[in-house]
């Protein structure tokens, strides 16, 4: 970047908003998918919507890329740097500007953390849903664009549904207000198509959401199944019979050895386990939760137990979000996947992966959101073994298609930026994926914002699935994935 | 021009040849005064039986330049501006078919012609539902439920419609047939359509096809009701109710004057907790008693709309503190001009208003007084119903703040000819 513009960026934000040196620019070369590194030109970290407005401005008439990047933590390269473009950090910007508990909304700037919402509330009862197993240090902002889910979304919806208001900055550097407090603004739901659309529609500088009580009590059963197959006949009975549970959960054998492993969450030794998190009216919960055992045991569960109280629901959950990164301990190298499906396709799913597994004599840990489909298989393998990773990305890309022929979503959770893009062509047609880029050319005609993310290129070669290699944060225990 | 010139000249021209070619002449027939909008007339009424013939329809309009204006059950057409023009209505009345109803995965893949109360009768035999309860279910249709983002009163619990679409098939303008979201509750890929087309009256395209996240329909359902003085005191009740850890899927005011004001609130689940839950709420409201009531309450919303006549029913969105506020400010309106008013407000601070009086110029004064009070409370006005005449004298839709040009940019890109209800939407979209 020439000292020009350098200069006149830092008009605009200050030495405390520029970085610059060529070793502080490479923090910013990946984000949670480190596989894909580039480094950009400059980083702007705007303290506020105005700064914003002005780095976009220049980048408009310099007609520069840019990346807008929260805490970096997403999984499939969304905040990865464009080359010859800045990155535009929210960081600075971490304000809760309001709370209002009568309304059950707050107002933020985008670099505030998932946590720190609920932290804002939690003395009031109120908790923020959508649960990222990186709401430690992920911003609010970095949600929006990746629409993020967690493992109570089967119950409570993702992160589109409690966003009301958004204030953005587009590539031109106009800035709008979308929706706001109230519901139903009059005029198209702008904030819906925003929400997801990974940095390609503009700059969040401010967003409004809402909160939901906690609820008065919430438990979680463990069940010991011989089978995944088992414990996801356990699954359906328990929504056939009326329930809606925050959460069910299944981890098969190889999961639970890696959590087992690492956090020693004292899960019964068994083949596949069942976490099944009722919450609601204390009544309602007790009531309820005497079904859910039989249930599991008219399916073949042997073992059943119960965690009451905050402490031991949390151990539980400890164990479950451990297990992405727990899986290192069992396998040297592995890959990520984050593919999703009808819930009644499971069974069938599940021997077709164990199939291909034992075809390509490759290991594939499963853990999975069996509410609502969303599987995570763990492809393990040895790359120092020849012949290994090539055959570890085949089964990857094979569990993908599989996902899309049940009638199921290559992603939904983690996103499509870098790494799946090619994929958007297995899963929409030319028609589909021609109505998305209409509306982003509506939002930024001159393609801007994180250009070359999200869709194919024209090279129709398909990205291969990348390795899983941890993120310093999640190496520093900050995140884990799940 | 008469009908049977309308119809004369219709029947002869090009444009009649070619849509009867993709239809099949039976199900294109030359509109009858019933099919005006806002006494817009159009020529004629054609009803495609697939998304294919829905796009080859759109198609052809848009090459020759004729304006569709999309019909579901047609209890929504009066909501919005007064067309530019209607050449033909498109009725989804022949997309009517529940596609799939995979219960095992609590979604339903159903077409937009299909109407509310017969989507939940099949659903029903699964002991499952459409956690949505929007006006007039019989005649409704799952495709204008969406184009207009109705929503009711179970909104409080399950969410807007918008949160239980999982998927939406679209024909656009260009003769494609585009497929966006999919069959799954957790789904990221690619940006999220339905959002955009859900709400948007139609006119970026038209939806013939849609799958819905399901709930199960609970054991036991009851309704309770408290009378209160002062719409302060019913606020104050709603938002006690709201920061409880009662499980309520119903919470209302209505009120039809200022000192008589009803509390409706609804429970589900199993029986054992909804007694569990009336011992709570008794906690909550204090000296104001609860009594069991019968279930229709929860229509109150929809009774607004019976025989609108000449009447004003305008739709108020502000926040659940700010009900007593609107309802303070709306009666002492009408009694200084002589209006009769009635309001259901929902408890996530959506609140319905029905507005009768002897003259237009009354209803008018109190519209922009109470318009101006909710600009003030920083929430939205939109008016659902009003005599015709009134609607060249007002902004029904209210105002859009600073994102009416990005939206005519996104109504450009989809529909750049203007075919789908011009003039309909938002600052004349």
């Amino acid at each position: 970047m020439n000292a020009r513009l350098a200069s006149e960026f830092r008009s605009i934000v200050g030495d405390a908003g520029l970085v610059s040196g060529p070793e502080q620019l490479r923090t910013y070369e990946c984000d949670g998918l480190t596989l894909f590194r580039v480094v950009p030109e400059l980083v702007l970290l705007p303290a506020t919507a105005q700064e914003v407005q002005a780095i976009v401005k220049v980048c408009h008439r310099e007609r520069i890329p840019m990346v807008a990047r929260g805490s970096g933590t997403g999984l499939s390269g969304g905040a990865l740097p464009v080359k010859g473009g800045v990155v535009i950090g929210v960081s600075r910007m971490n304000r809760i500007l309001e709370v209002d508990v009568p309304n059950a909304r707050v107002v933020v700037e985008p670099g505030v953390t998932n946590s720190a919402i609920t932290a804002a509330v939690s003395p009031h009862g109120y908790f923020y849903a959508p649960d990222p197993s990186s709401q430690v240090v992920c911003t609010v902002a970095g949600n929006v664009a990746e629409n993020s889910g967690g493992a109570h979304c089967f119950k409570y919806g993702v992160t589109t549904t409690y966003i009301l208001g958004l204030e953005v900055v587009l590539s031109d550097g106009s800035l709008l207000r979308l929706g706001g407090a109230s519901l139903d603004q009059p005029g198209y739901d702008l904030v819906g198509a925003f929400v997801g659309s990974e940095g390609t529609f503009g700059i969040i500088t401010k967003i409004t959401l809402r909160v939901i009580k906690k609820p008065e009590t919430t438990q979680t059963l463990m069940a010991a199944f011989n089978s995944s197959s088992e414990a996801g006949a356990a699954v359906s009975a328990i929504i056939a019979s009326g329930m809606f549970p925050a959460a069910l959960e299944i981890m098969d054998r190889l999961a639970l050895e890696a959590a087992e492993a690492a956090v020693h969450p004292n899960y019964p030794n068994c083949q596949a386990l069942l976490l099944v998190e009722l919450d609601g009216s204390t009544r309602e919960v007790e009531l309820l939760m005497e079904k859910v055992g039989p249930i599991c045991q008219s399916c073949g569960a042997w073992e059943l137990r119960l965690a009451k109280t905050e402490a031991e629901r949390m151990a539980v959950w400890k164990g479950r979000k451990a297990a992405f990164a727990a899986v290192g301990r069992i396998s040297p190298n592995y890959l990520v996947q984050d593919g999703v499906i009808p819930r009644t396709a499971l069974p069938r799913v599940l021997g077709e992966i164990d199939r291909l597994s034992a075809e390509k004599s490759l290991r594939v840990a499963n853990v999975f959101h069996a509410g609502d489909g969303n599987l995570h298989p763990l492809v393990l393998y040895d790359r120092r073994i020849a012949g290994q990773e090539e055959r570890a990305m085949d089964l990857a890309e094979d569990i993908l298609r599989l996902c899309v022929e049940a009638g199921g979503s290559i992603t939904g959770e983690h996103g499509i930026g870098e790494e799946k893009k090619q994929f958007m062509s297995v899963m929409f047609s030319e028609a589909d994926l021609d109505a998305m880029q209409r509306l982003r050319s509506a939002f930024d005609p001159y393609d801007l914002c994180n250009p070359t993310k999200m869709f194919p290129g024209t090279d129709a070669k398909l990205q291969r699935p990348v390795a899983y290699e941890p993120h310093p944060i999640e190496i520093a225990g900050l995140a884990q994935r799940y | 021009m008469s009908q049977a010139q309308v119809q004369n000249r219709v029947e002869n021209n090009e444009a009649w040849i070619e849509l009867s070619a993709i239809v099949g002449p039976e199900h294109l027939r030359p509109a009858t005064p019933e099919d005006a909008v806002e006494a817009v007339q159009p020529a004629g009424v054609i009803a495609p039986g697939t998304a294919q013939e829905v796009a080859q329809v759109l198609r052809y309009c848009n090459s020759a330049g004729l304006t569709i204006i999309p019909r579901g059950g047609g209890t929504q057409l009066g909501l919005g501006n007064r067309p530019r023009q209607a050449d033909f209505v498109l009725s989804l009345e022949r997309l009517n078919r529940v596609i799939e109803h995979a219960w095992g995965d609590m979604t339903v893949t159903v077409e937009a012609g299909c109407t509310i109360d017969r989507l939940q009768g099949v659903l029903r035999e699964q002991g499952q539902q459409l956690g949505a309860d929007p006006m007039q279910p019989q005649r409704a249709t799952v495709g204008g439920v969406l184009a207009t983002a109705e929503s009711g009163t179970l909104r409080i619990r399950y969410g807007a419609i918008r949160d239980l679409v999982l998927g939406l098939e679209i024909a656009l303008p260009d003769g494609s047939v585009i497929h966006v979201g999919g069959k799954v509750v957790k789904n990221v890929a690619g940006y999220d359509l339905t959002k955009l087309a859900i709400g948007s009256l139609g006119t970026l395209g038209v939806i013939t096809r849609a799958v819905f996240r399901l709930h199960p329909i609970p054991v036991a359902t009851a309704t309770y009701t408290a009378t209160l003085p002062t719409m302060s005191d019913a606020t104050k009740l709603v938002l006690a109710i709201l920061d409880s850890h009662l499980v309520y899927t119903g919470l209302q005011i209505h009120a039809r004057r200022a000192d008589q004001i009803f509390v409706h609130v609804r429970f589900e689940g199993i029986p054992e907790s909804l007694q569990d839950q009336y011992a709570k709420l008794g906690r909550i409201a204090g000296a104001h008693e609860f009594v069991e009531c019968a279930g229709d309450v929860w229509t109150e919303r929809q009774k607004l709309f019976v025989n609108p006549g000449s009447s004003v029913i305008c739709k108020c969105c502000v926040l659940p503190s700010q009900i007593g506020s609107l309802g303070d400010a709306l009666f002492r309106q009408t009694d200084l001009a002589e209006v009769a008013a009635t309001l259901v407000a929902q408890g996530t601070g959506l609140a319905e208003v029905r507005l009768d009086a002897a003259g237009q110029q009354p209803l008018m004064t109190v519209l922009h007084a109470l318009r101006a009070e909710v600009d003030r409370l920083e929430g939205t006005t939109t008016v659902s119903q009003c005599p015709g005449t009134m609607k060249d004298e007002l902004d029904v839709w209210g105002t859009v703040k600073d994102a009416l040009p990005l939206m005519r940019r996104i109504k450009q890109k989809f529909d750049p000819g203007q075919i789908l209800n011009p003039g309909r939407f938002v600052g004349g979209i």
